[in-house]
């Protein structure tokens, strides 16, 4: 009896543990958001200075943008190979193999190009921005500058974040280019698909409105969030070693589940619309 | 205008409710040096990042130059913190910048210098840290007294009136810490400026400061001249000075009785 009146007391105790913790969770959570969206805003309120000395953007645009340029058209190059080869298999059986120009063209502008990119970008230029930054802060440089009456935000994220925003969508454009490419060399000089075919097809069947705005609209939003993901982790990120790897970590991964969670909606909206 | 350009009046502060500072009274006359001590975690640092408005103090507060800091608004603080150079415990370089960049730093973004004017007097500034031919470095390719030094260079870019030291001899070699101390005081009376030095380090500080204040437990225990507090005869003070380990203040973190603890294994 006692024996029982002890365990359901226990059960009860640890459970209230766990909801009070998932709780605990949620808030830290909604916490983290509200941060980021107040520093985003605070970013484009003080993005003057990153307009007008465009040099300070321009230097990030190289670090960010240049600097990812190899691993983005290699990547490019396999996926539109690899799309070129599947698409073939699938399509021959309905003898419509001519398509395989439109398959790769569309997957690509509508999807691949700027997701693959987006997940891309973050692995290579979102940890480097928040261990750059991360760094900055633990060795008290973003101090420094606050003392010298000089914004971090206008003069460290800012410039940052606009780099982020106008390479990532020429990035993805890249992107799909060199996918088209390697799509081509695998069709037609290696599969034998009639040039003519290849071309003509996906000139007839990619819409300029449907397509690649929708698939540009799509770069510039992930370009918005990983890059102020990757910022937001820098600049809260606890001045310790660990504290700033495990910022990096989280850059990558909140960024990568919140460009397939974004993805989903955008292309539900573009589909409706 | 008073004869001190800085007065801390009844400060009190806290990080997460717990009280670092419980009414502190200081004043900084013009043209002087003026030193903090403490043991580490006293909040000296804090201190000073209450001087430069990074944080709001729980109570009384802080004037730099008749204004009370905590009630400018961004633009305010900054017009106050364009007075104030501040050299960082670990100076706090900006890595990604050459040395030259690194002092030119405030001037190109706080003036509308010429870039010709900007790097004479960049020049001028490190060669008064004795640091001209070292213009090209990198921070990383600096030793530690160099760095601090370079960050001095920076600190007075701007020509500042009060000037913050944060541990400026900490772990530096005996050299280096010579060539600090004697700038501290040289910069000090050609700018005509006023220098606030955080330091525990009570040889070096005591050879260039006018002042002392010594914080323990969140007050000041103890203020006087070097000369004043090297015969005084307060327990903390006597203590400190002459770096007993044992004392008021103890040598041993506040624990459970030892034998019992060893012979209790559970832990
Ligand atoms: N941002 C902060 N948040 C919470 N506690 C802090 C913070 N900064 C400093 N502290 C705490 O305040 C105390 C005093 O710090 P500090 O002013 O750096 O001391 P000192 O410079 O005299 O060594 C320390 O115990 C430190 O842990
Ligand atoms: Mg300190």
């Amino acid at each position: 009896m006692n024996l029982k009146r002890m365990i359901k007391s226990n059960l009860l105790t640890s459970i209230t543990r766990f909801l009070s913790g998932i709780g605990y969770r949620m808030i830290a959570r909604v916490w983290r958001l509200g941060a980021g969206t107040r520093l985003f805003f605070l970013t484009i309120v003080y993005s003057g200075e990153s307009f007008r000395r465009f040099h300070l953007t321009l230097r990030e645009i190289y670090f960010t943008g240049v600097m990812s340029l190899l691993i983005i058209i290699v990547s490019a190059f396999f996926v539109g190979m690899v799309l070129a080869l599947q698409g073939y298999n699938t399509l021959q059986k309905y003898g419509s193999s001519e398509a395989i120009g439109v398959l790769v063209a569309l997957s690509l502008v509508r999807e691949l190009g700027p997701v693959v990119t987006a997940l891309l970008f973050a692995g290579r230029a979102g940890t480097a921005i928040t261990a750059e930054i991360g760094l900055m802060k633990t060795t008290e440089q973003l101090s420094a500058m606050e003392m010298m009456a000089v914004n971090p935000i206008a003069r460290v994220v800012a410039p940052r974040f606009w780099a982020g925003v106008i390479s990532m969508p020429i990035l993805a454009a890249l992107f799909s280019m060199v996918g088209v490419l390697g799509g081509y060399l695998v069709a037609v000089p290696l599969i034998g698909v009639d040039s003519g075919a290849f071309w003509s097809q996906m000139q007839a069947n990619v819409d300029v409105r449907d397509d690649i705005v929708n698939g540009v609209i799509k770069s510039v939003v992930f370009a918005v969030a990983c890059t102020m993901i990757a910022l937001f982790e820098g600049f809260d990120a606890p001045p310790t070693a660990e504290g700033v790897s495990h910022a990096t970590t989280r850059t990558v991964v909140i960024s990568s589940l919140t460009v397939l969670g974004l993805d989903f909606v955008l292309t539900s909206f573009m589909m409706v619309v | 205008m008073t004869s001190n350009i800085v007065e801390i009046d009844n400060l009190s502060f806290g990080y997460k409710g717990r009280l670092l500072h419980k009414g502190i009274n200081m004043a900084f006359p013009r043209g002087k040096v003026v030193a903090i001590m403490g043991g580490s975690g006293s909040g000296k640092t804090t201190l000073l990042r209450l001087i430069g408005g990074q944080i709001k103090p729980t109570q009384g507060e802080v004037r730099v130059d008749g204004k009370v800091v905590h009630e400018q608004d961004r633009d305010g603080i900054f017009l106050l913190r364009r007075k104030m150079g501040m050299l960082f415990q670990h100076g706090a370089l900006f890595t990604d910048l050459s040395v030259f960049d690194n002092v030119a730093f405030p001037m190109r973004e706080l003036t509308d210098l010429p870039e010709s004017m900007i790097r004479d007097l960049v020049l001028m500034k490190l060669n008064a840290v004795g640091l001209r031919g070292a213009h090209t470095l990198m921070p990383t390719e600096l030793s530690g007294g160099m760095a601090r030094r370079v960050a001095l260079a920076r600190a007075i870019a701007l020509d500042p009136c009060i000037i913050m030291y944060d541990e400026p001899f900490a772990g530096l070699d005996p050299i280096s810490m010579g060539v600090i101390c004697d700038l501290i005081r040289s910069l000090n009376d050609a700018l005509g400026a006023t220098s606030i030095i955080v330091s525990h380090d009570v040889k070096e500080t005591f050879l260039i400061a006018d002042y002392v204040y010594f914080v323990a437990d969140g007050v000041v225990a103890a203020e006087g001249t070097p000369h004043d507090l090297m015969q005084s005869t307060l327990p903390f003070v006597h203590q400190f000075v002459h770096g007993e380990k044992d004392g008021p203040v103890p040598f041993h973190y506040p624990a459970a009785n030892y034998q019992s603890e060893l012979l209790n294994q559970q832990l």
